[in-house]
């Protein structure tokens, strides 16, 4: 018996690894980041739009503003393909597809990120510079065509990157969703269309919106791909054909050869983007819970 | 006027599938692009050389052999932690607060960005720990990474495993731990697998937190305390830099085909554990 109390406690302190692994990433990522930060002056340091870091100047306002953009522009992208999948993966389609359908997507979930940001420098960036800009320039929808790397190439990119996310978990939550809401809304004559967005869309709503926040965290928190096709320059993004910096590109950019004041200030935008992701994580989290909870109250 | 169910339906379902094969086709677009422009040049010359010029000329074998030792350290740390932990969480406590902890601990993990986790193994295992740019160090930071997947994974897997199975290794007398390690995992196995391959082509995609702990050096890897640049981050290097057109694409070739393995192995262990719980 007392091997058993052992091999328990052991498996236990194995079992906080994790998040003492989160704890210790928390930690260090602050340690280096908050001094600067303060330093500056937080309202400073969020809202300034001067980035000159050898300068001591430090505002990441334009590099939040890009965050924001392309993840916006990744989740219209993603939600609508993502879903899509989902739906037809539960509802719609034999079995026979679903086994050719889902690993197939799990496989874009595998492809490398600098495969994406390459994909996106070959072939969209060349298109969106070349046909599309200069089109909607001629149509007066754009003022300028702009270089192609843009808001809207890092969104197409980052949208078919988060399609995987939003699609497993979307399917979890349609698949959880009780028989007996379909065979009852088919009994009373309804489409299977009808069904599914009156009915199992709504019964699945809590664990959809957990997958389009949880897509938002890979949206924000992803790097190489966006640097190589969001073209990553310092100002704010006026349409969607302009060049911008995410937080993420601006660390992985600078952490190459930054020092001192410079690298700290990395780490500060570093707990920025932490910020981020753990609001959207804990909202994720909680929105599942919910779901949890409602079914065993079932 | 009011489109009756059955058209609403049709242009519904119509739509659904226009997206669908769009992804489906993006997928075998970029699989495809890569490999015709990538496989002519993967050469037994390619994978066996070093890189000359930077990468201009030459292989990719350091490489091959950094994201190897890399990947496969991370791992071996990975995997023992990590099914401890699903074992813990399914064998041997019940529902509390502490499993509260720790599964908010690596939900949290799972969501953090590759750069967070470059910056903290930078910081931490390279500077801290004075490990400095080194394989050791991108393992350990890719240990973190990819814990949630593998404690998701064998939970899930330990879960799936019929109670029956419990009842009989205990009612022959098996202490707890017996039942776990010649019962429980030996059916839950090919479902941990399946977790343990994903966190490998995740290791190999890895770029952003490597870039940040492994370093870019480009020679051969001796020992764990050496740096070395992994496959991914070559191919951002030849591509970003313009370096060599022919050898990126064939770099990208042997990722994507690394990435095809990985994901059908993951496929054909999903299989047999169904076949075997089921």
């Amino acid at each position: 018996m007392r091997r058993e109390k052992i091999i328990s406690l052991l498996l236990m302190f194995a079992a906080l690894s994790a998040i003492s692994g989160l704890a210790l990433i928390t930690a260090f990522i602050f340690k280096e980041g908050l001094p600067i930060m303060m330093q500056v002056g937080l309202g400073q340091f969020i809202l300034s739009s001067n980035w000159y870091p050898t300068e001591g100047e430090f505002g990441i306002f334009p590099m939040i503003v890009g965050s924001l953009a392309v993840t916006a522009g990744a989740m219209v992208i993603g939600v609508v393909f993502g879903l899509a999948c989902a739906v037809l993966l539960t509802q719609f389609s034999p079995p026979r597809l679903v086994s050719i359908v889902k690993p197939s997507i799990e496989l874009l979930a595998g492809i490398p990120s600098v495969v994406y940001g390459f994909m996106g420098v070959v072939i969209l960036v060349p298109f969106i510079r070349d046909t599309l800009g200069p089109a909607m320039v001629s149509l007066h929808l754009a003022s300028d065509p702009g270089p192609g790397l843009s808001v809207l190439a890092a969104s197409i990119v980052l949208g078919i990157m988060v399609l995987p996310t939003i699609t497993s978990i979307s399917v979890d939550a349609l698949q959880a969703a009780p028989r007996s809401y379909r065979e009852g809304s088919l009994a009373l004559g309804a489409t299977e269309w009808q069904t599914t967005h009156r009915v199992l869309l709504r019964a699945a709503r809590s664990g959809i919106v957990a997958a389009i926040i949880l897509g938002m965290g890979r949206a924000v928190g992803e790097t190489m791909a966006v640097i190589m096709v969001a073209g990553n320059t310092l100002d704010v993004p006026h349409s969607i054909f302009d060049p911008v910096r995410t937080l993420t590109s601006n660390i992985a950019l600078e952490m190459g050869y930054a020092a001192g004041d410079h690298r700290k200030a990395l780490f500060a935008t570093g707990i920025v983007l932490f910020v981020i992701i753990m609001v959207l994580n804990t909202i994720a989290l909680a929105v599942s819970r919910r779901r949890a909870g409602k079914a065993v109250a079932r | 006027m009011r489109i009756p169910p059955r058209i609403t339906q049709g242009l519904a379902v119509s739509a659904m599938w226009v997206l669908a094969s769009l992804t489906l086709g993006v997928l075998a677009f970029i699989i495809a692009y890569i490999l015709w422009h990538g496989l002519p040049h993967v050469t037994w010359t390619f994978l066996t050389e070093s890189p000359k010029a930077m990468g201009r000329e030459g292989g990719v074998l350091p490489m091959i052999l950094g994201t190897a030792w890399v990947t496969g350290l991370a791992v071996l740390i990975a995997a023992p932690i990590g099914v401890a932990t699903a074992i813990y969480l399914t064998e041997y406590t019940r529902e509390g607060r502490l499993t509260a902890v720790i599964r908010f601990g690596a939900d949290c993990l799972a969501g953090i960005p590759s750069i967070i986790f470059g910056l903290f193994g930078f910081v931490f295992f390279v500077i801290t720990l004075g490990m400095g740019l080194s394989i050791i160090s991108g393992a350990l930071t890719l240990t973190l990474m990819v814990l949630p997947t593998i404690i998701r994974t064998s939970e899930e897997a330990i879960r799936a495993v019929p109670q029956s199975f419990r009842d009989v290794s205990f009612g022959l007398g098996s202490t707890r731990w017996q039942m776990v390690t010649q019962v429980v995992l030996r059916s839950a196995l090919p479902g941990i697998g399946t977790g343990i391959v994903l966190s490998i082509g995740r290791s190999i995609s890895e770029t952003a937190a490597v870039m940040l702990t492994a370093g870019s050096a480009l020679g051969f890897p001796h020992t764990a305390f050496d740096s070395s640049r992994t496959l991914a981050l070559h191919f951002y290097v030849l591509s970003r830099e313009g370096l060599s057109m022919s050898n990126a694409y064939a770099t990208a070739s042997v990722l994507i085909i690394a990435i095809l393995l990985v994901n059908l192995a993951a496929y054909w262990l999903m299989r047999r554990f169904v076949a075997k719980v089921a």
